[in-house]
């Protein structure tokens, strides 16, 4: 294991933002922080990197016990959501700076910086201020210079949090693919699922500072372990008592075995897919089904139809809460 | 008056991940106009003409009187005695206004909002009043034992109570402002926390603190009113060259006034002007 957390509690004044966390995170891995903001992400990723003290508990790098060890010797590297560029320096001087402080040879470290900034393309900014470039290429330099001491793990708080949501998305494939090259075990922290998703091989679901669930995206979002986990990988409804990932439910104007009668509310139309909106039970729900099937059943408001879950549905169905 | 208007530059396209910023903020153009014309309007009539006229005055019997003016033995020891004692109240206040200012921001101490308004007083304070306090504290009847009373370390003394505020509000403001975040990488780069200061800390301050020793030393050499009663004004000891000029109006002698007022003011602006230069410098070799 990279990095194994085990029963860590913070609080911050008589808040507790970490209650009992213990996680794994396997060498090599790309694993995701998820939860709604405030839930201690943040405050996790830092106490693996030292720049939080854990009230209670233990954090092991790499195999050695790291909780009293100083950021300075825990071979980490840590990338901010806002940056961290430091400002009176040139693209190359922040990439260099860990170079320097390890006191390594002229030659080798612009040999390294050069590959560094080549690996997130930034060799024609290396004269660069930070000021001169945008918030995305700043974060590319950021990643360089977190990269330049060969850290064991990076770290990465929200990295893409400042950026707008094209940059974002660039960015993102970016980086997996970037992992996919230098292999380097790697946590970020992001609120956003769909990024989770798309990024991570391992999501670590994590809300009021204790862990509600680990594992694949997949798992996570097929599999979820509660209501608040299902809720927050995915669009959710309620049907039944039961609670059901929109697409996952059938829907047909003859009355179905298991299935509930419902009055067709609303339909609408977004593009490809159609939303249709039912009063169930005198609840509100919905169901997504494609432009086809929608035309096929001719379904307007005020039909009465019958849904039920899709049998053998990939999502786990739950009681509600 | 001619005001020139920047056009801003049409920006290259940008290279994917979004292309870097422009380098200037745009402006409105009338607005500037409006805005550069009452700026160099005011900027005339406070301190371009009267500045003027006392250059021009101190020359206006030639070159050779002015000379003569300066150079003459109270009125040359008064100039030395002024920019050295300024310099040297210059580098005290870079070194403590800076340690000062670190206190505040970074240091909780109880009483610290108190000593954060104390700071001001020097500013608050008529300096004929400083002048009093000063002689009252540090002159023949010092409760403390401490008779400083027309020595130079007396002009000192009180040349370091008026400039106090510069350099800790000048660096103040930036400590306060810096980005943490910054010495945490740092940190986790493998800086040590000495490491951490010199090379990111230290380079963030330095523009703050040499504007701060800039105006603190030329606030110095000007200085008129602290000084002029714990000095006790003894001529080729401890008379300042504000002073200096203030007993050659009284002698009826302007013309002499103005070339030395014309020293001072050239020693002013060639600090200034070499305190931005050096910045400049700094910089651009980061
Ligand atoms: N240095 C701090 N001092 C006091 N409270 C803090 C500090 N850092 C974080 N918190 C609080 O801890 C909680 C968790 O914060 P954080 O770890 O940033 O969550 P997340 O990253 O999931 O948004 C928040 O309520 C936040 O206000």
């Amino acid at each position: 294991m990279a990095i194994e957390v085990r029963d860590v509690n913070k609080s911050f004044g008589t808040t507790p933002v970490l209650r009992d966390v213990s996680i794994d995170v396997e060498s090599g891995s790309l694993t995701a922080l998820l939860g709604p903001s405030g839930g201690g992400k943040s405050t996790l990723l830092r106490v693996i990197a030292g720049l939080e003290q854990p009230d209670t508990g233990t954090v092991r790098i790499s195999g050695v016990d790291a909780t009293r060890l100083a950021p300075q010797r825990r071979n980490v590297g840590f990338v901010f959501q806002h940056y961290a560029a430091f400002k009176h320096l040139t693209v190359f001087r922040n990439v260099a700076f860990g170079l320097e402080i390890r006191k390594r040879p002229k030659d080798e470290i612009r040999k390294r910086v050069m590959e560094l900034l080549e690996l997130v393309h930034l060799e024609q900014m290396a004269d660069r201020y930070p000021s001169q470039l945008s918030g995305g290429q700043r974060q590319r330099m950021a990643l360089a210079r977190a990269l330049a001491v060969e850290p064991e793990v990076l770290l990465l708080d929200e990295p893409f949090g400042a950026l707008d949501a094209q940059v974002r998305k660039e960015l993102r494939t970016w980086l997996r693919r970037l992992h996919d090259e230098v292999h380097v075990t790697t946590v970020f922290v992001t609120h956003d699922q769909e990024e989770a998703i798309e990024v991570a091989d391992t999501i670590v679901v994590l809300a009021d500072g204790e862990v509600e669930q680990v594992g694949s995206p997949a798992e996570v979002y097929d599999n979820p372990a509660n209501p608040f986990v299902m809720r927050f990988l995915g669009p959710v409804t309620e049907i039944g008592g039961s609670l059901v990932r929109p697409h996952d439910i059938e829907i047909s104007t003859e009355p179905v075995e298991g299935g509930t009668a419902a009055t067709v509310s609303r339909v609408v139309r977004l593009g490809f897919e159609v939303r249709v909106e039912l009063q169930v039970e005198g609840r509100d729900a919905w169901v997504q089904v494609t432009r086809g099937f929608a035309d096929q059943l001719a379904l307007k408001s005020g039909d009465v139809v019958s849904v039920r879950p899709t049998p053998g549905a990939r999502s786990l169905v739950l009681a509600t809460v | 008056m001619t005001t020139d208007v920047a056009v801003p530059p049409a920006l290259p396209p940008g290279p994917p991940g979004g292309g870097a910023r422009p380098r200037s903020r745009f402006s409105v153009p009338g607005g500037t106009a409006l805005g550069v014309g009452s700026a160099v309007l005011y900027l005339s009539l406070i301190v371009l003409i009267p500045l003027a006229v006392v250059a021009w005055r101190s020359v206006d019997q030639g070159p050779g009187y002015f000379w003569r003016a300066v150079t003459t033995p109270d009125a040359w020891a008064a100039l030395t005695l002024t920019v050295g004692a300024s310099i040297l109240v210059a580098l005290i206040n870079l070194v403590m206004g800076t340690i000062i200012a670190w206190v505040l921001v970074r240091d909780r101490f109880p009483g610290k909002a108190v000593v954060d308004t104390l700071i001001d007083l020097p500013f608050a304070l008529p300096t004929i009043v400083a002048g009093l306090v000063l002689l009252s504290l540090y002159g023949p009847e010092s409760p403390l034992g401490l008779n400083l009373a027309y020595s130079r370390a007396g002009v000192v003394l009180a040349l370091l109570f008026v400039t106090l505020p510069f350099v800790v509000r000048t660096v103040q403001p930036v400590l306060l402002e810096l980005d943490k975040e910054m010495e945490q990488a740092a940190a986790s780069l493998g800086a040590s926390p000495f490491q951490t200061f010199r090379r990111i800390i230290l380079p963030n301050l330095v523009p703050a603190m040499l504007s701060g020793t800039a105006l603190a030393f030329t606030r110095s050499i000007a200085e008129f009113g602290s000084t002029v009663l714990i000095s006790g004004n003894l001529p080729f000891k401890t008379q300042v060259a504000a002073v200096n000029i203030f007993s050659q109006i009284e002698g009826d002698n302007t013309t002499g006034a103005a070339a030395i007022s014309t020293v001072l003011l050239v020693v002013a602006l060639v600090a200034l002007v070499s305190l931005d230069l050096l910045q400049r410098w700094g910089s651009r070799r980061g």
